[in-house]
């Protein structure tokens, strides 16, 4: 059986790559799409942290013989907690300048934390193996699925859905959205703004972290695992319009798959495809898909 | 004022006759030469970044494309060098009118951001493009001969042609910034809707900026190639654009001099610190960054102004008083 030519297993296979790819791109960009929104901070670190969280998850197990579930709760944890005292430490004091001085301050401590982690570890990858009750593949008759990329997708959408919950429809998203309005004022009523604004850096960064344990079993652990990724992200961004957290999902899931069909059909132009759909995209809407006109 | 004035162009005079006495004084010549490139490319940046107001994350595309161009023309196609250099130059300059054009629909960090993005195509095109190497990049291009004539073998000859075209670029810089264009350019940075609301079309005037900047920051990567006698795709890479950021900070955003310093601190640092400490580089460079931005946000040089400005403004009133 063939698909436009190409054999149906290929053809499967190259969507649900895209599938999962897409749902590391939709976990990392509604990090930063959090981040954004309440901090109006790009978090250039974000890539790093992501890095960080897949690292921990492998020194657990390493050092420690953490297994797999308790480092995809522990890693986040850890992370997240790093993400505050970064935010304590450096950005707090940028909030009443230029956007891009956070830009700035995070692309440096992104290379900090990446060249620690290289002169540590190197640049070669450390593998990490595939959790026992995941490992292995369900035949669903027209392909074979592996267990572990099934579970990723499921748990990305899981945490996409829960993060939209908490901030569209619970009393604490109300005030993380209320803050990004108009902080002095939620301030007035009582509510801890500057102690908000610190978890939800916290919480951006175990996000990026749990996508980093997410992807420590199927890619290769390393230091560079971020920045690579982190400007696909970034483009993602972009197009699904900054600080929309439905955008970055969408955006996001319906990359991964663009980017999955070009390998199949035009593999060369696999790489730089999202930048070209986001050049596309701003001619025709400079704000983004999702995103509102400033 | 005038004073000032005096002191700028005395020290300028003095450091054009350090740069022009520097072979002899047991100076490095291909050191000081790498130096110049990037302290051009620096140049070229801040005059988007410190006159404009534009912070773009993907100068590393026109510096590194360019790179890569120069390269191919003189190694593959026996091109003499000038015209190589101006091949660069131009092609840096197109590749910088579409990015900008493209990027200047946005602003602020947007803008940061649609740059470094479309900078990574132009990195995923130099990695697979079958002229420019892939991971190897192009090795060992010949420095040729200055209109076929002089030839630039010699590291002394190279750098004289070096030395000539940076202090020309250097003039044209503060010639457009000081001209009533770039009077234009530094309303955009201070007050764009007002500068709008006067009638300027600040797009043209951005996107001019914009591919003077990318044109600029091209000529800058192709003299690094003709330099050290390769391309590769670090040129391209976006680390080489958050380094073009880091050295303009450091040095002191919107000066004059403060890139070049940058430049010389950075390259000085990677070539003393590399032997030592391997890649801990990257930390050190890192931890640089955020206390340009944390604690020295106006550079050495920005720092210094400010220093002397608040010196003289003590003395007039100091001298006010009695």
């Amino acid at each position: 059986m063939e698909i436009f030519g190409i054999p149906h297993q290929a053809f499967l296979g190259q969507l649900l790559l895209g599938l999962v790819n897409g749902a590391f791109y939709a976990m990392l960009s509604l990090g930063l799409a959090v981040i954004f929104g309440l901090l109006g901070v790009v978090n250039f670190a974000h890539g790093a942290l992501y890095m960080l969280g897949a690292f921990a998850a492998w020194i657990m197990l390493d050092k420690f013989g953490i297994n797999y579930w308790f480092a995809l709760v522990l890693a986040p944890l850890a992370v997240g907690a790093f993400g505050v005292v970064i935010e304590r430490l450096f950005l707090k004091h940028l909030y009443k300048l230029d956007p891009l001085y956070g830009l700035l301050l995070t692309f440096g401590l992104a290379l900090i934390v990446e060249g620690v982690f290289r002169e540590l570890y190197g640049a070669s990858g450390q593998t990490y193996p595939v959790p026992e009750l995941l490992s292995g593949a369900t035949n669903l008759g027209f392909m074979v699925l592996p267990n572990y990329r099934a579970w990723v997708v499921l748990v990305s959408l899981a945490v996409c859905l829960g993060t939209w919950f908490i901030i569209e429809r619970t009393r604490l998203g109300a005030y993380l959205r209320a803050g990004t309005e108009n902080a002095a004022l939620v301030q007035t009523f009582g509510i801890n703004v500057p102690m908000m604004v610190m978890l939800t850096y916290g919480a951006g960064a175990a996000l990026a972290a749990l996508a980093g344990v997410l992807a420590a079993p199927i890619i290769q652990v390393n230091p560079l695992m971020g920045s690579n990724l982190i400007i696909v992200v970034f483009a993602v961004v972009v197009i699904g319009g900054m600080g929309s957290i439905l955008g970055s999902v969408v955006t996001g899931l319906a990359l991964g798959l663009v980017e999955g069909m070009t390998r199949v059909f035009y593999p060369e132009a696999s790489n730089i495809v999202v930048f070209v759909v986001m050049v596309l995209v701003l001619m025709v809407r400079p704000a983004g898909l999702f995103g509102k006109e400033a | 004022m005038n004073n000032s004035k005096k002191i700028t162009r005395i020290t300028y005079i003095a450091l054009l006759a350090l740069l022009l006495v520097a072979p002899f004084i047991g100076l490095y010549p291909v050191f000081v030469m790498k130096l110049l490139c990037f302290g051009l490319f620096a140049c070229a940046f801040n005059l988007l970044l410190g006159f404009t107001g534009l912070l773009s994350f993907g100068h590393a595309a026109f510096f590194g494309s360019a790179a890569y161009v120069t390269g191919w023309f003189v190694k593959s196609q026996g091109w003499t060098p000038e015209i190589a250099i101006l091949a660069g130059t131009v092609g840096a300059g197109l590749i910088g009118l579409v990015v900008g054009a493209v990027a200047i629909r946005r602003q602020g960090i947007y803008f940061a951001m649609i740059t470094l993005a479309i900078a990574q195509m132009v990195y995923f095109f130099c990695l697979q493009a079958p002229f420019t190497g892939g991971e190897d990049g192009l090795q060992g291009v010949p420095r040729g001969s200055l209109f076929g004539m002089l030839s630039l073998q010699s590291d002394n000859a190279m750098y004289y042609f070096v030395v000539a075209v940076f202090v020309l670029c250097f003039q044209f810089i503060s010639r457009i910034v000081n001209s009533p264009f770039g009077q234009v350019l530094k309303m955009i940075r201070e007050n764009e809707p007002r500068a709008i609301s006067l009638g300027y079309q600040v797009d043209r005037y951005k996107l001019l900026a914009f591919v003077l900047s990318a044109a600029l920051a091209g000529l800058a990567g192709s003299l690094k190639t003709l330099v050290m006698g390769f391309a590769t795709l670090s040129d391209v890479h976006w680390s080489m654009s958050g380094e073009v950021i880091l050295m303009t900070l450091l040095g002191g955003v919107g000066t004059f001099f403060g890139p070049v310093m940058g430049a010389g601190i950075v390259i000085s640092l990677q070539n003393l610190l590399a032997d030592k400490v391997g890649s801990w580089v990257t930390v050190i460079i890192g931890v640089i960054f955020v206390l340009c931005v944390l604690a020295f946000r106006k550079g050495v040089v920005g720092e210094l102004q400010a220093f002397r400005e608040r010196r003289s403004a003590a003395a007039l009133a100091g001298s006010k008083q009695t």
